[in-house]
């Protein structure tokens, strides 16, 4: 089948970038999306153009690296999908497709439709973790953990970074995937000593970085190819406004 | 080729770089009852003052679950850490996308695991091709694995009593893996990447993600630093150390369609290799049997389904050639579910290799099914029939859902197709039992090194030595070197980084002047057609002469004629891509070398000549139970070839048989 | 208060005030609502309501002081959710300085129109205490009696285009409160993926009564129902 592209090219952050126009010819419906833009890109190098850099890497929907603006949905028109994993079967021929980069203060964009996600390593920096060094791990059978509670903790930490929940968001707010991280640690008995303190740090953080707030509009959720839930988002404002109380009465006694 | 294997006496290091008589190679593996030996030399190894060791900066090139775990644990031992990774975020790792599990003899199921038997599987699973000290050391330590992790956070499945589930994985009979639904890699790699993030918060780890190490730099016969690129503003830069420690990964991608990340490369190993570090076992190469077969001409990487999906899935073909009904019309009768008749207790559960070269055979004799004949059919029918939609769905959900999205058929109610495809690489930089390389101070860990497999991985193994590597083992022995030899002085401003930073910067100006008339990825998909018909699945004496005469051609034919657009100074993939192809190219010549001169079968390494009656892989012992350890002598030139002898004294030489 | 301070500071806090000053406003509305209804009880009933809201709390609170306790905190409460709600856009538009040049909406269109909906709401709210508090407009010179609720209300509606008006601005409202209901449960982290459809059908409830309750007076005015 064949295709009309716009795609947003920008040489670097400094510059301005604008949409250039590609035609995709007789595309097989069993590429992936970027193994179609593979082959623009084959065709733009031997033409001695620049190709369109988009970041990818393990192209199988688990690492994250990967992640496109189609037609004004982030990841593209199937549900649950990483731009890697969505396939030509899902356009028709004679689509035009518009592709551009995520767009959030918090993720300037580098080049084409690569972006800097670099915000979000620091937002795990300030707390997205258990405190455990190497080797001062209790016998694993030692505590048991409910295996709803393993379940729910495993369905919040199967994001996987890809930021499309702030590229969706109309507040480019990045809610869904704090909650998520927050929501996967307060739901074991593990995460529980820093729970609250996580909580206030990972919040601070993510708000310093520029994403906006949330309003519950729920764009995250729908365009998050590991289909994380808002009830993250109501976990993390739970376990906030609980930090907050708990300090308060620290604070009065 | 000829392959030049000059004496000399043995060495009591067997590290020494500078020149080399020997054609032995000493893995420094201390003696003794095999259960205290680790004890033992943690007991020897000298200690580094908790005071001094800020004074030390170990350069840690990777942040997958080999190097994550290494860069948090050495960071929160007090070193200064600087960590490099090529991706945006250390949580990216290929690591990630393991599906299966992670192996440990902790014996929850109470069915007769130990360690021992952990250990024995793995040398025999590895068809007695690796070192039985550092496999028994690794079954060891496989328990404190799982205790660490669970402290991290990991969400591993579990029962409905709150305690640890396990599944049988692969060729063992025994339940030892632990898994996180279909996304144990990743579970574990976030636990890592939180923790070395918790460092990198607190400032002891110095992250630079989207920075490719380019080559090492080595002073006075010792690792002593690394030149980078700055993926981002194409910045060449040194960075110097102490110690230099690579855990940068497998080198599938040399095949160009692999289960590896589009970013896998060997560059950081081979850069290292023509710098001194001997290359091990380049040919041993793991196929995975159940891949999605490929769709067309277009695709660019395959898609690994956890052969986890072989516990309850029934692999079978028609049984008449070329028979074009679809699955549904073929009565049981016509369908020759053929592992099951060929190794009745194993099943479908025969290790991968077996697996693999059986799907190869059948295919071969126009058995196939799917576009090409390339696939067999992997059934879940009768699963469904005995467990129910729901149970299939809870174990597979995810593979089930990626299987669709990927090839439009759902599985519940067709049978998948699938086929075997590049997945593990065993080979990898030589290193002692203290993961040193041949390069004193150049310490190898992870998939990058050649590894505790031998010549075959067991399932769910990996992981567990990546973490071995880099939790338990490295974070000892690099102290005994660091506490040896003291706080280096050697800073960048040393007129190697800046001779090696020349070295860098004249490459990439090749790369981007020879402006001829072919993509770089269509030189990756030459070789890996070259690779995967002479030094695949099977392998023979005239496909491999035929290669090793068909690459040099085609090295020549990239350095006059590839095509790289853009300048150095900016994000340019299509550069990046050409250097690490560039290496993949040298690479390739030397895995069919090796290939070549190792005449018996063993694991994933299958030469036709030599195999039993029944098909199997056969062994040489007598003149094969070595490791083959490479010593690079310039492009263009024969290798060095060094032998390390493996000797059994626990586990007994057998001819593996799954019948 | 500073612990109260820092949660300000953070969106999370600025959305939870936003979620409990939309508490007070939604209890007022459904409250207001009622009271409204009585109206269909005649003259005597609804006046004697109104007079009854002014003497309430007596006799230890003086005349109209309940009233005016109630004003107060109707007063910071719509102040703190409208400071809360444009600092949170402000912060939303500086969020993406660059807009998509496509953008689909892929779930529900109410949540969108939350700002808009309560700027309509705002304007409404000060049209409406000037028409029937204080009788300032929408009245012909010497039609507003002041304590003669009743009438007011009538002649009010009787006025074709302030009756649109006045449904105009309970639809915005019911647009509103349709998202701003679930979404308080939400902010408050009461909401959980078992209780989401529950919430959302309580939202609609208290959106639908407010909406059909309140439309139904000036329609039954127009219709001279109530006269
Ligand atoms: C699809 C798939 C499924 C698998 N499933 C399983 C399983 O179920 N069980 C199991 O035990 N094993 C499994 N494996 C194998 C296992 O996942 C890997 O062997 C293991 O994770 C490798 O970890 P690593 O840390 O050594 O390397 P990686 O995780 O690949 O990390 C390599 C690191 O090095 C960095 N790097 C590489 N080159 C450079 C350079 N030049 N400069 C700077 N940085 C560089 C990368 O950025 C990355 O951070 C699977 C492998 C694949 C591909
Ligand atoms: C058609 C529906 C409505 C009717 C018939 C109505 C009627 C009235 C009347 C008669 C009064 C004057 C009461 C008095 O002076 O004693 C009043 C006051 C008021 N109404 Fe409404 N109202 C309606 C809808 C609303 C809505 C939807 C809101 C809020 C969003 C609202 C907010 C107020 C406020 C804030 C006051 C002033 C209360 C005070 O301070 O005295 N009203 N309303
Ligand atoms: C008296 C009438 C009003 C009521 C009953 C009301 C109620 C609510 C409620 C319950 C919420 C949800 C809070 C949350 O999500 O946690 C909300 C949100 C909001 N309100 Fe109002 N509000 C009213 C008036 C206004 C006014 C006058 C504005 C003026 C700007 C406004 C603007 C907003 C905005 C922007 C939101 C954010 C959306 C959100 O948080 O979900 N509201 N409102
Ligand atoms: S929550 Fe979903 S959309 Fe957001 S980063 Fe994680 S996986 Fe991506
Ligand atoms: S879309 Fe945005 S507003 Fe909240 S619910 Fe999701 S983050
Ligand atoms: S490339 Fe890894 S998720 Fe798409």
């Amino acid at each position: 089948m064949n295709l009309t592209l716009h795609v947003w090219r920008q040489k670097n952050a400094a510059t301005q970038g604008a949409f250039v126009k590609y035609d995709a010819r007789d595309i097989s419906p069993d590429m992936s999306f970027l193994e179609m833009l593979d082959v623009i890109n084959e065709e733009l190098i031997l033409k001695g153009e620049q190709p369109i850099a988009f970041d990818h890497d393990c192209r199988e929907g688990i690492c994250g690296t990967c992640g496109l603006m189609i037609n004004g949905i982030a990841h593209g028109p199937q549900r649950a999908t990483t731009t890697c994993q969505l396939h030509m079967r899902h356009f028709k021929d004679g689509d035009t497709v518009y592709i551009e980069p995520w767009r959030a203060h918090a993720f300037p964009i580098i080049k084409d439709l690569v972006v800097d996600r670099g915000a979000f390593d620091r937002i795990i920096q300030a707390g997205g973790f258990v405190s455990v060094s190497t080797g001062s791990a209790p016998e694993a059978n030692a505590l048991p953990v409910p295996k709803v509670s393993a379940d729910l903790a495993m369905d919040a930490a199967a994001c996987i970074g890809c930021g499309a929940c702030v590229a969706a968001c109309p507040n480019s707010s990045a809610m869904l995937f704090t909650g998520s991280l927050i929501a996967h640690l307060a739901r074991l008995p593990q995460g529980q000593p820093e729970r609250y303190e996580r909580v206030v740090n990972m919040v601070e953080v993510m708000d310093k970085e520029g994403f906006g707030g949330c309003t519950n509009i729920g764009e995250c959720s729908s365009a998050c190819p590991k289909e994380i839930s808002m009830d993250v988002i109501a976990w993390m404002n739970r376990d906030l406004l609980r930090a907050t109380i708990a300090k308060g009465k620290q604070g009065s006694q | 080729m000829a392959i030049d294997t000059s004496v000399r006496p043995q060495t009591e290091t067997g590290r020494s770089t500078a020149d080399f008589q020997s054609t032995t190679l000493d893995a420094n593996a201390p003696v003794g009852p095999i259960e205290t030996r680790w004890d033992t030399h943690r007991f020897n190894m000298k200690l580094v003052n908790p005071a001094n060791k800020r004074k030390y900066t170990i350069i840690m090139v990777g942040s997958g679950l080999a190097g994550g775990s290494a860069a948090a644990s050495l960071a929160e031992l007090g070193y200064n850490v600087k960590c490099f990774c090529y991706q945006d975020s250390p949580r990216r790792a290929h690591s990630i996308a393991a599906q299966g599990g992670i192996n440990a003899a902790k014996n929850y199921r109470n069915d007769g695991d130990s360690i021992y038997r952990l250990f024995y599987d793995t040398v025999k699973g590895g068809d007695f091709r690796s070192r039985e000290s550092n496999v028994y050391r690794l079954s060891q330590i496989s328990v404190n694995i799982i205790d660490q992790c669970v402290a991290q956070g990991v969400p591993f499945a579990r029962e409905y009593g709150g305690m640890l589930d396990n599944r049988s994985f692969g060729g063992a009979q025994v339940s030892r893996t632990f898994y996180a639904r279909g996304q144990t890699g990743q579970q574990l790699l976030l636990g890592a990447y939180q923790a070395l993030e918790r460092q990198i918060g607190l400032g002891t780890v110095k992250m630079y993600p989207r920075t490719e190490m380019l080559d090492v730099v080595v002073i006075d016969g010792k690792a002593q630093g690394i030149v980078t690129r700055d993926m981002v503003t194409g910045k060449v830069e040194s960075h110097a150390g102490d110690a230099v420690v690579l855990a940068t990964g497998g080198y599938g991608n040399v095949f160009y369609l692999s289960t590896n990340a589009k970013g896998c490369n060997v560059t950081a190993s081979w850069r290292a290799h023509r710098r001194g570090a001997f290359f091990a076992n380049p040919c041993y190469t793991q196929i995975h049997p159940t891949c999605i077969p490929v769709s067309g001409d277009h695709q660019s990487k395959l898609t690994l389904m956890s052969e986890s999906l072989r516990n309850d899935g029934r692999i079978w073909i028609p049984v008449r050639k070329g028979d074009a009904r679809s699955p549904d019309q073929i009565p049981e009768a016509e369908r020759d579910y053929y592992l099951e008749r060929k190794y009745p207790s194993f099943g479908n559960l025969v290790p991968r290799d077996v697996a693999s070269r059986n799907a190869k055979e059948v295919c071969d004799e126009g058995r196939g099914v799917g576009p090409g004949g390339l696939g067999v059919y992997l059934d879940f029918a009768d699963a469904i029939k005995r467990l129910g939609a729901k149970v299939v769905r809870e174990r597979y959900g995810n593979l089930f859902d990626m299987y669709e999205r990927i090839t439009g058929e759902n599985p519940y109610e067709v049978p998948m197709r699938i086929y075997p495809a590049i997945h593990y690489t065993m080979g990898g930089l030589w290193v002692d039992y203290n993961l040193q390389s041949t390069i004193p101070g150049l310490y190898v860990i992870g998939e990058a090194n050649f590894s505790d497999h031998g010549a075959n991985r067991l399932g769910a193994s990996a992981l567990m030595q990546g973490l071995a590597d880099g939790y338990f083992v490295l974070p000892y022995t690099i102290g005994d070197y660091l506490a040896n030899l003291g706080p280096s002085k050697v800073t960048t401003a040393h007129t190697a980084f800046a001779e090696v930073e020349a070295e860098v910067n004249e490459r990439t100006r090749r790369l981007l002047s020879i402006n001829g008339k072919r993509t770089v990825d269509s030189f990756h998909r030459e070789l890996g057609h070259i690779m995967w018909d002479y030094c695949g699945m099977a392998r023979n004496d005239a496909g491999l002469k035929q290669a090793l005469n068909r690459i040099p051609e085609l090295r020549a034919e990239f350095w006059e004629n590839v095509k790289v657009p853009g300048d150095g100074a900016e994000l340019n993939q299509s550069l990046e891509k050409a250097g690490r192809v560039a290496d993949f190219l040298e690479l390739g010549e030397l895995m069919c070398l090796d290939a070549l001169h190792r005449t018996e079968s063993c694991g994933g390494h299958f030469r036709e000549e030599s195999q039993t009656p029944e098909g199997e892989a056969l062994r040489d012992d007598e003149h094969f139970a070595y490791v083959a350890a490479w010593q690079f002598k310039g492009v263009d030139r024969p290798p060095t070839l060094h032998r390390e002898p493996l000797n059994f004294e626990y586990v007994h030489l057998t001819q593996r048989s799954y019948k | 208060m500073a612990t109260a301070l820092t949660l300000y500071r953070t969106t999370i806090g600025k959305k939870a005030v936003m979620a409990v000053s939309g508490l007070i406003l939604v209890g007022f509305v459904v409250f207001h609502m009622i009271g409204n209804l009585k109206i269909y009880l005649g003259a005597q009933h609804y006046n004697d309501y109104a007079a009854g809201l002014r003497t309430f709390g007596g006799p230890f609170l003086g005349n109209s002081q309940f009233l005016w306790l109630a004003r107060v905190v109707l007063l910071v409460a719509v102040g703190w959710h409208i400071v809360a709600a444009i600092q949170l856009t402000r912060l939303s538009q500086t969020s993406r300085p660059t807009r998509y040049a496509q953008k689909k909406v892929t779930v529900s269109y109410a949540s969108r129109t939350m700002r808009w909906g309560g700027v309509i709401v705002l304007l409404f709210i000060i049209y409406h205490i000037l028409h029937f508090t204080i009788g300032a407009v929408g009245y012909t010179p010497g039609q507003y009696q002041e304590g003669d609720v009743y009438q007011n209300v009538v002649r009010g509606f009787s006025v074709w285009y302030v009756s649109i008006f006045y449904i105009a601005a309970m639809i915005a409202l019911g647009f509103h409160l349709y998202h701003g209901v679930w979404s308080m449960f939400q902010t408050l982290g009461v909401n959980t993926s078992r209780t989401t459809r529950a919430l959302h059908t309580l939202a609609a409830v208290v959106a639908g009564a407010v909406v059909l309750g309140n439309i139904s007076i000036p329609l039954a005015v127009l219709a001279g129902v109530v006269r």
